[in-house]
């Protein structure tokens, strides 16, 4: 059985203009120890997909459908009580930007020794020693002297490393890391994701790991969701991802990565916007900026369809290379409109 | 904390150089208005008048009177006796009075916080809920009312009508009906302050933080987001303790409380000099030790305020 069994989650804000559909139909599942890399362009719904797992979504949000199993246990829909004790102690999460994440009047320590006070029975000092070590583990210079400070003495990666010491504060099964390298500089970048990579082998933490960098991916994720308007559209391992691209949109994304050697060449990006997510289009969600959108592609939603044992796309391309390969039948609805 | 010390050092001095100039400035102000106290009295001679003026020191140049109020503060912290009250000295008239209003301003202020604080984070927790409507509304209306309106509205319900309340300030159980008059602007005020800022901390990333920690809902508002969400309430509450303990002409007219901000006013009805400049003293000194106070406060709820910059 997986760790974390995602099934048809759905989540939607409800705003005045309308009903946003953030989260539409995600299906995913996360081993023990694995590490699972969500990528897509903002707005893509990787966070709330997170948000939505660790149900600390704001206002108007909320989740609409399907399930979320944590070890067995369904989360959609469980108590209050029931969700705070996973919160911190069973599923973790990191933010995106340290700035703004830790509480700007209280201390380091404070805040650190909260986080392991409320789900472990160590009292202050024995709070304090676990924060030390803590720290330690993150290799954050001079330890006893940050838990005296408060935020704003400490600079962004400083204050990235405190986030990730105290998301594995009470050993947590997954760590959930929402964009955590995209807020600090290059070098910072590196030494953070260094961290996260150490951390998973030696505690055997799950990670899943939201980005919209593919060289962040290709460096630690066993496996890859690709995300577009609240929807998976292609599902593999990254070997899968990178090598062996199905879907018309994750081809897109690695064509836009600029090469280390050809300076001259003109970025490659993909034309268009992204889709309105108040109004979903009928057909693929892509289908309007895909530059071989055929007629069906308009008109109805591709399946998700498994291509290998790991790798798994919803592209009409897909369908289409694979019925003139004689591999699948088309049914004649799909048939006259390819054409 | 020596850098607090040089703070609190520097805030001190510019403190004593602010009243230097409102004495100043008070003192040449209130001689230039046409009247003076011995005006109204009826009848009186004009040498009766001149033998009074020459008790006060009134008949001096008036360089030189300043320069005697002046001495007299500074060397024995006398303030005089009063032009109108015959007998009594200014310091005493104040003290007495300052009793009174400083027991009622203080006991509406904390309730203004505190009521204005919970009533706030309550309605920022159930935004746009039924209690939150219900709250604003109030809120709205108690800010929009002037205290005269309220004190005599109260008067007549709870006074008069249902008889619950004596209408005396001095008797026993008459200080709740002013207490509430005082309190309910600044408590609406608060509240509104509260509900606005909460909302806003309530958004913030850390805040989130919090969350995924697995902290409770309580936990989450009373630990993390209302030390945020109180630093504009801070701002506010300084100056309002300061004018509130300082009592209020109006609710102190209407349920005839014996306190200092009548006083206030009618020394400057009657032209009773060395009142005024006691009061006025009175008022600068209580507002300019809230808000080194309230920074202070700042400073201590908030630990990303520098006091060198």
């Amino acid at each position: 059985m997986a760790l974390l069994e995602v099934n048809n989650l759905r989540t939607s804000f409800f705003t005045q203009a309308g009903e946003v559909r953030a989260v539409n139909d995600v299906s995913f599942s996360l081993d023990r120890g694995k590490v699972l890399g969500i990528v897509g362009e903002s707005g893509s719904g990787k966070s709330v997909t997170a948000y939505s797992i660790m149900q600390i979504l704001t206002h108007p949000g909320r989740i609409v459908g399907g399930s979320v199993k944590f070890d067995g246990q369904e989360l959609v829909g469980a108590s209050k009580e029931e969700m705070r004790k996973i919160r911190g102690k069973k599923i973790s999460i990191i933010f995106q930007d340290p700035m703004t994440s830790l509480n700007p009047v209280y201390t380091i320590g404070n805040q650190m020794r909260e986080a392991i006070m409320l789900h472990t029975k160590r009292n202050k000092k024995q709070a304090t020693e676990r924060a030390l070590e803590l720290l330690r583990m993150v290799n954050v210079n001079e330890p006893e002297k940050r838990l005296k400070q408060y935020p704003h003495e400490l600079s962004g990666g400083m204050r990235q490393r405190v986030m990730i010491a105290m998301a594995i504060a009470c050993e947590p099964d997954i760590l959930i890391a929402d964009e955590p390298t995209t807020a600090l500089d290059v070098t910072i970048q590196a030494q953070i994701l260094e961290v996260m990579q150490n951390l998973q082998k030696e505690l055997g933490l799950a990670i899943i790991m939201i980005t919209h960098d593919l060289g962040v991916i290709a460096q630690l994720c066993d496996e890859v969701i690709v995300m577009y308007a609240g929807k998976i559209c292609e599902r593999g391992t990254a070997d899968d991802i990178f090598y062996q691209p199905l879907h018309e949109y994750t081809k897109g994304l690695l064509a836009s990565i600029p090469g280390a050697d050809d300076d001259d060449k003109p970025l490659v990006p993909i034309a268009g916007t992204p889709v309105d997510l108040l109004n979903l289009p009928q057909g693929c969600f892509f289908a309007p900026r895909c530059k071989n959108a055929m007629k069906i592609c308009l008109r109805k939603y591709p399946q998700m369809c498994q291509f290998t044992e790991t790798h798994h796309s919803s592209c009409w391309m897909n369908i289409k290379e694979a019925a003139d390969e004689g591999l699948v039948t088309l049914t004649e609805g799909e048939e006259s409109a390819n054409e | 904390m020596s850098k607090m010390f040089l703070y609190v050092l520097k805030r001190v001095l510019l403190g004593l150089l602010a009243i230097f100039i409102i004495i100043t400035v008070t003192f040449f102000v209130m001689h230039a208005v046409p009247g003076g106290p011995f005006l109204s009295e009826k009848a009186v001679t004009p040498a009766v008048t001149a033998a009074l003026e020459a008790k006060y020191g009134l008949d001096k140049p008036l360089g030189e009177q300043y320069l005697t109020y002046l001495k007299d503060i500074i060397l024995h912290f006398d303030f005089g006796p009063s032009l109108k009250n015959r007998g009594r000295d200014v310091i005493d008239i104040m003290t007495d009075g300052f009793k009174v209003s400083a027991k009622l301003g203080g006991t509406a202020a904390i309730c203004a916080i505190f009521g204005g604080l919970t009533l706030g984070s309550i309605a920022a927790i159930f935004r746009n809920k039924f209690i939150d409507r219900i709250i604003m509304i109030i809120t709205t209306a108690f800010v929009a009312m002037p205290s005269f309106i309220i004190g005599t509205l109260f008067l007549m319900f709870f006074c008069v009508k249902l008889g619950w309340f004596p209408a005396n300030g001095d008797a026993a159980g008459g200080t709740i009906l002013p207490v509430i008059t005082l309190m309910l602007y600044p408590m609406s005020y608060i509240t509104r302050l509260t509900r606005s800022s909460m909302l806003d901390v309530l958004g913030q990333d850390y805040v989130r933080t919090a969350r995924a920690k697995g902290v409770g809902n309580m936990g989450v508002i009373f630990k993390h987001a209302l030390k945020n969400a109180c630093l504009p309430v801070v701002t506010y509450a300084g100056p309002m303790l300061a004018f509130i303990v300082t009592g209020s002409l109006v609710v102190e007219q209407i349920f005839a409380v014996p306190g200092i901000g009548r006083r206030f006013v009618s020394s400057i009805i009657n032209r009773d000099y060395t009142m005024i400049m006691g009061t006025t003293i009175f008022l600068a000194v209580l507002i300019i030790v809230m808000t080194l106070l309230c920074d202070i406060i700042y400073k201590l709820v908030d630990p990303r305020i520098d006091f060198d910059k």
